[in-house]
């Protein structure tokens, strides 16, 4: 009874503030329409590489996707220690300079950008798996043997992208990489080449990293904006005195908490549903799983992320104090969430993540989203997640003792 | 335990004994005792500082004594449930500027146990008294100082209380509507109910049964308007309270 004056009031005062609706319906989208378009294009990578004195059929074999080759070799100036790479690579801003003096080859990267970087480096492995395949013709047997060497470095710096990269190669679309064999017998024994062959559990090649974080950042939205505002919310009651208020009539401590609770968990529903159509309608993501799971799990997160900005709102004592909460409760949330791989940070590590609401709530998110994992997969996250609520909750409950002891 | 049985209390709706309370280590209210009955209203005069305020929350329970204990209809306080037998006004209007009067009366009814079939006569009722029946359907954000004044009175009002309690309900209204409010008080008071207020203003106290008069923490007189003029052989309230404050630090100074 009194629950629902509670609930009905906090309705009506958020109906009645159109500003605080637009941002708790628009912003979302407008996040999510932003990465979108951000992390499509994060496939379409290309790389200008500088080569002087190349052989040819190095730099054709190298011509693949994306790379673009401009030959050097006319302008005036070589020499061993860099400097000219560093010139060039300066001056024409290109992002990487491969130079060949006799039998060796010396490649130079800007690495400023990893993805161009790894372009470069891919463009070279795949030169060397072409040319390994012609390298009985005496002309470039020289050259196999100096991209031997190459070769040895480039495994190792594209050892080091691969883990860079590891958080975008998706936590969940699991790639099985086999070194499969040349299919020229004559050479396969002495440069045994490595093609790396990738093969999508769940996803395909079209999945770009946008389709990973669509799960993240949709728990990540609704997180923020219900802790946001929520928490200002009650501040607000708290600052205005109408907390003390309320306290003076015989309403129940947990009464006024559980108004907040189905208020926003109202308003968290139909976030969700806004936010997972649009998902599903414009960028036509996939959701394998059923989408009652993915409510309850956005309903969960949101359920969370009142309780914890209730109880954050008792610390505050402005408005602005509440947003210096953001950087220390929401932000860090966001790197626990899945978009850099968990299983890849240092112990300790592991363990703050375990300690964020959000690492269950994304985690249950992901594999319902990506693998079409069902509510009993998913019942320890909501397990966990229901516990930070039922903690949140009973201390929210205490440190109203402060204005009311009974 | 006589605390939760209200008979053998005698007829005192509002009991306060041996009363300490403060904040912290600092002392606000000294060794404060006194009782109310049904159908009397109570002025707390003093000047601002003097605990009033701090007194109102203990009968509230909203604070618990340091020491001493407070009935309310024979229930120690604090006590949650007892909480919808009084009406209250805070000294500080704590409305909800995004929502109309009407709503505001609606939701604080709700909180309070008004019963439903009576809500509506009530609240005119209580709207009526104040002169906001006209305004009701206004957002409060848009209500000047003195009509939110008037609608925390007005919610202090609904569903007929047994009890009243008004921190400071006269600050900014005109006397005009100062006087029919008080005859409403008198109204209410005469079917019985108990009614506390605290005030500055000495034709306020003036109108009350008993004055209590609360200095530096501590209740320097108790009375009538007439009796308290008597003691302290003074024409007015105002002269009575001064008088009563030199006694007072005399009385320090003397021990
Ligand atoms: N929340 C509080 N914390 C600490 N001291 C307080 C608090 N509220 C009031 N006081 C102090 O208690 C004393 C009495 O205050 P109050 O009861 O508000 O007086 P009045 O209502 O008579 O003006 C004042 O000295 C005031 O500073
Ligand atoms: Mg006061």
């Amino acid at each position: 009874m009194r629950t629902w004056a509670m609930t009905r009031r906090v309705l009506t005062e958020l109906l009645r503030d159109k500003r605080t609706l637009a941002l708790m319906f628009a912003a979302p989208l407008l996040i999510l329409t932003l990465m979108y378009f951000l992390f499509q294009g994060a496939n379409n990578t290309n790389a200008d590489l500088a080569v002087r004195s190349v052989d040819a059929d190095l730099v054709s074999a190298m011509q693949i996707d994306g790379m673009h080759i401009h030959d050097v070799t006319a302008s005036k100036g070589s020499d061993a220690d860099g400097g000219t790479a560093r010139q060039v690579i300066r001056d024409q801003d290109y992002d990487g300079y491969l130079e060949q003096s006799g039998d060796s080859l010396t490649l130079t990267l800007a690495g400023t950008d990893q993805t161009k970087s790894g372009l470069i480096l891919q463009s070279l492995k795949s030169a060397q798996t072409t040319l390994s395949a012609k390298a009985a013709s005496a002309t470039i047997a020289s050259q196999a043997a100096s991209l031997k060497q190459l070769e040895q470095k480039v495994t190792e710096l594209s050892a080091q992208l691969l883990a860079l990269n590891a958080g975008k190669q998706t936590a969940s679309s699991s790639q099985s990489a086999s070194p499969s064999t040349s299919s020229s017998g004559q050479q396969s024994q002495r440069n045994p080449s490595t093609t790396v062959t990738v093969t999508y559990l769940y996803g395909d090649a079209d999945s770009t990293f946008f389709d990973t974080l669509v799960p993240i950042m949709m728990g990540f939205v609704i997180f923020f904006f219900v802790f946001l505002i929520s928490g200002i919310a009650l501040l607000h009651e708290r600052t205005t005195g109408t907390l003390a208020r309320l306290l003076a009539t015989p309403i129940r401590r947990r009464e006024i908490v559980n108004g907040y609770l189905f208020g926003y968990g109202i308003v968290a529903i139909i976030q969700t549903v806004v936010v997972v159509s649009y998902t599903l309608l414009v960028f036509k993501t996939e959701i394998l799983g059923s989408l009652w799971t993915v409510m309850l799990i956005n309903l969960m997160v949101a359920a969370c992320a009142l309780t914890l900005g209730l109880l954050i709102s008792t610390f505050a004592r402005t408005e602005f104090q509440m947003m210096q909460f953001i950087p220390i409760i929401v932000i860090p949330q966001i790197f626990f969430s899945g978009i850099i791989s968990v299983d890849s940070m240092p112990r300790w590590l592991q363990a703050v993540a375990h300690a964020m609401p959000l690492f269950w709530g994304s985690h249950a998110m992901s594999d319902v989203v990506e693998k079409g994992a069902g509510l009993s997969q998913i019942a320890p996250d909501l397990g966990v997640l229901a516990a930070f609520i039922v903690v949140f909750l009973v201390l929210n409950v205490l440190v109203m003792r402060k204005y009311r002891r009974v | 335990m006589e605390d939760t049985t209200g008979t053998d209390r005698g007829s005192a709706t509002v009991q306060v004994s041996r009363l300490f309370q403060g904040y912290g280590r600092t002392m606000v209210l000294r060794d404060v005792d006194f009782e109310m009955q049904g159908g009397e209203i109570l002025a707390l005069i003093g000047p601002s500082g003097s605990g009033k305020t701090t007194l109102i929350s203990t009968i509230m329970g909203m604070m618990p004594p340091k020491s001493g204990s407070v009935h309310v209809l024979g229930v120690r306080m604090p006590n949650r449930e007892q909480l919808g037998n009084i009406g209250f006004m805070a000294q500080t209007d704590a409305l909800y500027t995004n929502l109309s009067g009407m709503e505001n009366l609606k939701f604080f009814a709700s909180l309070q146990n008004v019963d439903k079939r009576r809500f509506a006569e009530s609240a005119m009722h209580a709207a009526k008294i104040v002169h906001l029946e006209n305004a009701l359907n206004r957002r409060v954000a848009g209500y000047s100082g003195g009509m939110k004044r008037r609608l925390s009175l007005a919610i202090a009002l609904i569903g007929d209380p047994e009890i009243l309690i008004l921190d400071e309900p006269t600050v900014g209204i005109d006397p005009e509507l100062r006087r029919e409010i008080w005859s409403e008080l008198h109204r209410i008071a005469d079917q019985g109910h108990t009614i506390m207020l605290t005030t500055h203003v000495m034709a306020d106290a003036a109108q009350a049964d008993t004055l209590l008069m609360i200095r530096q923490g501590e209740a320097i007189a108790k009375g009538s308007p007439e009796e308290v003029k008597e003691q302290y052989r003074a024409t007015s309230i105002e002269d009575a309270f001064v008088q009563a404050g030199r006694d007072q630090d005399a009385h320090l100074g003397n021990d």
